[in-house]
């Protein structure tokens, strides 16, 4: 028997493909369609980390509004002390990734059932503390300082570019955190995680470092929100919309699959847009959708065409092949060493 | 009672593989075999906790295979399931009491319960946690006979107990017969079972090895089919069974 | 002495908050399920009862009467058909459909209705008050939602522990699969259990009508002061409930007297306190 690993080999170049065309976009479209790829790309950030905490991590979090939020004040703060709000992004990440330590030390003392709604609470109290803060605008919110001098068209391109770099640096990291070996540990939690722990990973551990990183992940998300949209609001950054946004997307587009995300999110815009002139319909659907999808079609959009047709755009997991020329030669070459050995 | 060509899947093991057995009333069947066998999957598909791939289970003629396991108690058919599963949170009464809900009529009540196990009485209100394995079982025992049931169905009620209850608890059963109760019991302990028996059923690897009366059934053919191995006879010729 | 008024305040807010947490509590203890739409449906009763109050002009008890009923059937069906289907899919799926029906429900009555706060009409009831001495007054509306809230726990303590049907929903919530061969329909218990924590949501949901405003976004608030009360207090127990909406209805009170903009927030600071420091809660399960 030989385990062997997914290859990677066509689905790179593929990718390298689609992303230089993407890059290219900017040059190419109308300037609505490029703020329509920004929003598309941000909620794909978001969602890939929700996936990663639901799909893998089996944590359902209904709170990453926290660090949505938290990524966007950092980067107020920051451009507020002259810093590039550009360059704040991935300052951003790594500030949410330091909240989220101490957070995680109090969320996973919950009970699983209960870590959901303690997420939530975290996300209030985020919220009420913030607005504490005149300098950061109290509860009116504020404005991004830093860009005015920026041409329009520029600053956009330049947004656009800024979202790209993260959407492709999540869905990479996801993937190449999949590959890893905690991945496998997150894959052996997902099946059994008593078994898991008997077997020795570490299971707290593992849980942890995935709690860290979709918290970064969704403050980079945050960052580009305030960059995009140029100023920030509490009560709409760190509203439970985001995480009504990032569940529905991913549970419509495949728990659980890297892909799904990416489908969740096709499915939620072209809704959007399809009833944008309805106010808030769009997102009733949605949840009407995903609450469908959750109690039928568990396995989301993507699960069910990549169940049917054995279809894998991101080579994770093993493969287990069996080879029974291989193994009975390997019998007979002990057999025959053991006799040796006897004789 | 009758089932027929029984087949229970858990996942992709099989646990059951087209196991037939009859039961006429008032008689007490034996299902013996070692771990794994598939006889605790039997009394649960029986019960109603799984559902059997392939096969039927009729009670007096009348089909119950698609029944939830509340309406085949309706129907008379309750499992004392392996491990007493008490409600911890529940005394002893009120044990007892839950099991009368779906109480078919018939001679079996509270008041007949407590007399059958008479250090019941003042322990009612005690919580389940506090009583040891061999009350325990008294008390599933006797929440299963408060619904005054057809078919009583034992897994296991050796388990984890000292060998002076679990000689009690057999003792007790012929009280039950006496009452008309159809028992079909599940047992490692060959030595009890076949005591207590009418006929005996083997089952190995989810397939049925051996039936029988225990009066015409050898130790060297129960041996050979509770294991599996070739039937071996000890030199000096086959003694039948005696318990 | 403002400090004691508004301890008192606190305390008496706590009856409100036990009342609205007991739903959460039963339907997590008998079926582990948290429902986050609770909050959601509290607002959902509380606009129910608005037109019969508003434009029908019945009083608030008869309003109460009618919605109260009518919830638990909804809470039946709703446990019997969605909530049922998603614990036979996963333990997830559960979080997942209850958040979905509380984004729902919030984006609903939102579409339907406007944004603008509503509150129930009491009359003179709202601002009716005696006073204790002083610098204290005492509410009657809260004290009379104090106790209704008592009442609400004793009924339900009551139910469970002497009554047949309250040692099925018991019996169930210890052991499922044991509960159905001895013959209870674990299904319909549930159901029964899911009405009775429907009908102290709308319950509740008219009390925090008729105690303070409502609009369709406040339901994910109510909801967190549900949880951490229970939090709290400790899961497994009524009585802990209460023990932890009085802790944080005196947090809320005593953080507003500091700083009027700080209760919430106070709350929010004692109930991570308790997370921390003591997470089985004040008063601890006697039976996980």
């Amino acid at each position: 028997m030989r385990v062997r690993r997914g290859a990677a080999g066509w689905t790179g170049l593929g990718a390298v493909a689609v992303v230089a065309a993407l890059a290219v976009l900017p040059y190419v479209v109308y300037a609505n369609v490029t703020n329509l790829l920004i929003d598309v790309f941000i909620l794909l950030v978001l969602a890939s980390m929700w996936n990663l905490l639901a799909g893998y991590a089996g944590l359902i979090s209904v709170g990453q509004q926290a660090f949505v939020g938290v990524g966007a004040y950092t980067v107020l703060f920051l451009a507020q002390g002259g810093v590039n709000p550009f360059l704040a992004i991935p300052a951003a990440a790594v500030v949410c990734a330091a909240v989220a330590v101490p957070t995680s030390l109090l969320v996973f003392r919950l009970r699983a059932e209960y870590f959901a709604i303690g997420t939530w609470v975290v996300a209030e109290v985020f919220q009420l503390v913030v607005v504490r803060f005149a300098s950061l605008g109290g509860g009116t919110g504020s404005a991004l300082p830093g860009l005015a001098g920026l041409d329009p068209a520029l600053r956009q391109a330049f947004t656009y570019w800024a979202t790209l770099v993260v959407v492709v640096a999540s869905l990479l990291g996801v993937y190449l955190l999949l590959r890893s070996r905690l991945g496998l540990d997150l894959t052996a939690i997902r099946d059994d995680e008593i078994g898991a722990r008997s077997v020795g990973v570490r299971t707290g551990r593992a849980k942890r470092v995935v709690y860290l990183a979709a918290a970064a992940g969704c403050g980079a998300g945050g960052a580009l929100l305030i960059v995009s949209q140029l100023n920030v609001q509490p009560a709409a950054i760190f509203s439970v919309r985001w995480s009504a946004y990032m569940i529905f997307a991913t549970v419509i587009g495949g728990v659980g699959f890297i892909e799904g995300p990416i489908v969740g999110v096709v499915v939620f815009f072209a809704l959007q847009q399809a009833l944008a002139d309805q106010g808030a319909w769009y997102l009733i659907l949605l949840g009407c959708v995903a609450i469908g999808m959750a109690l039928w079609v568990p396995q989301g959009l993507w699960g069910l065409v990549s169940g049917r047709f054995d279809l894998r755009v991101f080579p994770v997991g093993y493969w287990v092949h069996f080879d029974p020329q291989g193994a009975m030669a390997r019998v007979g070459r002990l057999r025959r060493l053991l006799r040796g050995r006897e004789g | 009672m009758e089932v027929r060509d029984l087949t229970v899947r858990h996942g992709q093991l099989q646990a059951l593989t087209a196991v037939s057995l009859r039961v006429d009333a008032g008689e007490t069947l034996a299902i013996i075999g070692a771990n794994g066998a598939g006889k605790s999957t039997l009394l649960r598909t029986i019960a109603g906790l799984h559902a059997p791939a392939a096969g039927a289970i009729l009670l007096e003629g009348r089909e119950v295979t698609g029944l939830a396991p509340h309406r085949r108690v309706a129907a008379g058919i309750v499992l004392v399931p392996e491990g007493r599963r008490m409600f911890p949170s529940l005394t002893v009464e009120e044990n007892l009491l839950v099991g009368a809900h779906r109480a078919r009529s018939g001679g079996w009540g509270l008041a007949r319960v407590l007399e059958l196990f008479p250090w019941m009485a003042e322990r009612r209100r005690q919580l389940t946690a506090q009583l040891s394995g061999g009350e325990q079982q008294a008390v599933a025992i006797g929440r299963a006979l408060m619904a005054n049931p057809r078919v009583l169905l034992l897994d296991e009620v050796s388990l984890g107990l000292a060998p002076a209850v679990v000689r009690r608890l057999y003792d007790l059963l012929p009280e039950l017969l006496r009452a008309g109760v159809t028992v079909l019991l599940v047992e490692q302990d060959v030595g009890h079972a076949l005591r207590v028996a009418d006929r005996a059923q083997c089952l190995l690897e989810g397939r049925t090895t051996l039936e029988g009366r225990p009066a015409d059934l050898t130790a060297a053919q129960v041996e050979a089919a509770y294991f599996g191995l070739a039937a071996h006879t000890a030199a000096g010729g086959e003694e039948p069974w005696s318990g | 002495m403002v400090w004691v008024n508004a301890l008192v305040q606190g305390l008496l807010l706590g009856g409100l908050y036990a009342l609205f947490a007991c739903g959460l509590s039963l339907m997590f203890g008998v079926m582990r399920v948290v429902n986050l739409a609770h909050g959601d449906l509290a607002v959902l009763a509380a606009y129910l009862a608005l037109p019969l109050i508003a434009v029908l002009h019945l009083p608030v008890l008869v309003a109460a009467l009618l919605v109260t009923p009518a919830f638990a059937l909804i809470g039946y069906g709703v446990q019997r058909t969605v909530i049922q289907r998603s614990l036979d899919v996963g333990p997830l799926t559960t979080l997942l459909v209850m958040f979905g029906l509380a984004i729902v429900i919030q984006n609903g009555l939102l579409q339907a209705l406007s944004a603008n706060s509503r509150s129930l009409d009491v009359g003179t009831l709202a601002s009716a008050s005696f006073r204790v001495n002083g610098q204290v007054s005492v509410g009657y509306l809260s004290m009379l939602i104090f106790a209704v809230a008592i009442v609400v726990l004793l009924a339900l303590q009551a139910l469970l522990s002497l009554t047949a049907v309250g040692r099925r929903i018991r019996a169930a919530a210890d052991d499922q699969e044991a509960a159905s061969i001895v013959g209870t329909d674990t299904r319909h218990v549930f159901g029964i259990a899911a009405a009775l924590a429907f009908g102290t949501i709308a319950l509740a949901g008219l009390a925090f009508g008729m105690y303070s405003s409502f609009d369709p976004s406040i339901g994910p608030q109510r909801l967190i002061f549900a949880f951490e009360a229970v939090v709290i207090g400790g899961l497994g127990s009524l009585w802990g409930t209460l023990a932890g909406g009085m802790v944080l209805g005196v947090a809320q009170t005593l953080g507003a007297q500091v700083d009027p903009s700080f209760g919430v927030l106070a709350g929010h600071l004692v109930f991570l306190a308790v997370l921390a420091f003591r997470p089985s809660g004040l008063i601890p399960a006697r039976v996980t």
